[in-house]
């Protein structure tokens, strides 16, 4: 344990002053989320105490989601229950540590769950550091709705994920993306949403119409994306709890799309072509005003706010192919922050602030990638036949992303990575999926 | 293989060819001229491809597209000798407007792609334009590379996707 914290100290710069001053203290149970770990850090759920008989399913059920959030990080693995030496028949009792070190669990987390005669649903959770025979931070209790049992699992897997890496969590959140069906010459699509782990799928829209793109709202309460309602590509706004829709921008715009809010989500910047050529333009929710924010005869698209909304990333093939462009977010010619090989598009600003994510064409393929805001440390995540469309898990620390097969049968999923470039996953859609974006943490 | 279909499908002016909402390269006319009765040989078929105020003979016969080299949107001289084929025909047919749909392959970003598919669609504007369409008979619309004709993933199709296709339609105003 205490070599692992050193190896984890030794390769942790990456992410600046913070984090490295947290992990020189003298801290127990701690992982970095770095290149540097390789060995995920092994850990015990043992079954929720159900604490009275209308909770027992739910307390099995709970007790996997859990483990299922922190397993598939890559940076925790659990010790499957069957090897567990002690069982837990007390959420208050002693935990007997020797018992959990005698498997190897450097994490321990135990909970209970009670349904209240009103059907509400009280979840209890602890987190151990096993081999420092101590509790990693206070026991927390949730309260909710039985309907809502997956996101008060998540809720505790985040407790757990955050005090351990030190990172913001982001287990409870949702994803917005394009479920996909038919030939590829004839797709068919609509909006969708779903538990950022796959669950709880509900369709927004029917596939009438052509819909790409959309982006959660900073509160996650509306949607915007690129629709084809009207005949013709519009940016539209729609809210999730009524599904009430309706397009913005003027009728000077031909076409609009690749819309995005402010992170005060008072504003939206996206692309609209009028008499021919697209540029950025911004909008006022309140007014409908908009303010034209480039002017140049070349391609401008793909806007991303900075998260303390001064600063605009875009693409542009002014030089004569797609790369990136950095401007105030009053508009402006911007500076050009991508210089590597290939061409660049649809960068997205982390909600950390620190990288720039982006997708990568070079050499016949195509790449998820990171970078700083000025273009430097650029890192390639993926690579494959088509990676395309990066959006930043709230944390800021994974990335979700566009995978589409090649060829006839080609067919799009949702794939995520994290930061480091490890742990390259398929997200479970109930069919092809593509364009996802990720929302904000739930409350 | 599906373009040959389309084809065939034109030939006969069978009206029930009408495409599904989203691929419109083919089946136009259909709508506007209704039930077309089949003749007997030899008769020129309102609204099938022998008849030359048709959709169905601007789409065989003049040529409805125009293709583009790999990120470009620059009208290649074959290009040019299809738009000025349309541009006569329109100009021939005052009673139909057009709708340029602009299409990108699916080597890009959908953003980028749906950008370039409009500037490809205003290529061809803007050209029939300079040969005499009046712009208020002409507009235009980007499908970046949502809607491909042909579905492999190598050159031979991309050519044919990388394209600008005139799609027909009868009535004042687009």
């Amino acid at each position: 344990m205490r070599r692992f914290l050193a190896a984890c100290a030794a390769c942790l710069a990456m992410w600046g002053g913070q984090d490295a001053a947290l992990a020189q203290s003298p801290g127990p149970l701690r992982i970095e989320i770095t290149d540097g770990v390789i060995e995920p850090l092994p850990f015990a759920v043992p079954p929720f105490i159900a604490r009275n008989d209308a909770a027992a399913g739910l307390a099995v059920d709970l007790t996997r989601v859990v483990a299922a959030d922190l397993a598939n990080t890559g940076l925790f693995r659990e010790i499957p229950q069957d090897a567990h030496v002690a069982r837990i028949t007390s959420f208050d009792a002693p935990v007997g540590y020797a018992d959990w070190k005698a498997i190897g669990a450097q994490a321990l987390i135990t909970g209970s769950v009670l349904v209240e005669p009103d059907g509400r649903l009280v979840v209890q959770f602890r987190l151990f550091d096993v081999f420092a025979d101590a509790p990693l931070g206070e026991g927390l209790q949730f309260v909710g709705t039985a309907e809502g049992w997956r996101r008060m699992a998540h809720k505790v897997a985040d407790a757990a994920y955050s005090r351990i890496t030190g990172e913001d969590p982001y287990f409870d959140s949702r994803v917005v993306f394009v479920a996909e069906t038919g030939p590829k010459d004839a797709r068919l699509k609509r909006l969708a949403v779903m538990d950022y782990d796959g669950a709880n799928v509900r369709y927004l829209t029917s596939s009438d119409a052509l819909v790409l793109a959309p982006r959660f709202s900073p509160d996650g309460q509306r949607i915007i994306y690129t629709g084809y309602e009207s005949g013709f590509p519009r940016v539209t706004v729609l809210n999730v709890a009524d599904l009430a829709r309706r397009t913005i921008g003027t009728d000077l715009e031909n076409m609009s799309f690749a819309p995005r809010f402010s992170p005060d989500g008072m504003r939206v910047v996206y692309s609209a072509e009028v008499a021919g050529n697209t540029d950025l333009y911004a909008l006022d929710l309140s007014t409908g005003g908009t303010t034209r924010l480039t002017s140049a005869p070349s391609i401008e698209t793909a806007p991303s706010f900075s998260p303390d909304g001064t600063r605009i990333v875009f693409e542009s093939d002014r030089s004569g192919a797609p790369q990136l462009y950095v401007m105030s977010a009053s508009g402006g010619d911007g500076q050009r922050i991508s210089f590597g090989e290939g061409r660049y598009g649809t960068p997205v600003w982390s909600p950390k602030g620190d990288y720039i994510a982006f997708t990568k064409q070079n050499a016949g393929r195509f790449h998820i990638g990171v970078m700083r805001a000025d273009g430097a440390e650029e890192r390639l995540l993926t690579g494959a036949f088509l990676d395309e469309g990066p959006t930043w898990a709230p944390n800021g620390r994974v990335v979700m992303f566009t995978r589409e097969t090649p060829g006839a049968a080609g067919a799009p999923a949702l794939y995520s990575v994290d930061i480091t470039g490890r742990n390259l996953q398929r997200a479970p859609t109930p069919a092809a999926a593509s364009d996802p974006n990720w929302g904000p943490l739930l409350p | 293989m599906k373009t040959n279909a389309l084809i065939l499908c034109a030939a006969l002016a069978l009206t029930a060819c009408a495409q599904p909402q989203f691929d419109r390269d083919g089946g136009v006319g259909a709508d506007a001229f209704g039930s077309g009765a089949l003749g007997g040989a030899g008769a020129v078929v309102p609204g099938s491809a022998n008849d030359p105020t048709s959709a169905a003979y601007f789409q065989s016969q003049i040529g409805d597209r125009v293709l583009f080299a790999v990120d470009e949107s620059t009208l290649s001289p074959d290009a040019r000798a299809v738009l000025d084929g349309q541009a006569q025909w329109l100009a021939a047919n005052p009673a139909y407007t057009a709708l340029i749909e602009g299409h990108a392959d699916e080597q890009g970003t959908r953003q980028y792609n749906l950008a370039l598919g409009g500037r490809r669609a205003n290529a061809a504007r803007d050209y029939l334009i300079t040969r005499g369409v009046p712009a208020g008979r002409l507009r235009t619309i980007s499908y970046g590379k949502e809607r491909p004709l042909e579905v492999c993933s190598v050159e031979a199709c991309y050519a044919q996707n990388r394209r600008a296709v005139t799609v027909l339609a009868v009535g004042a105003g687009v």
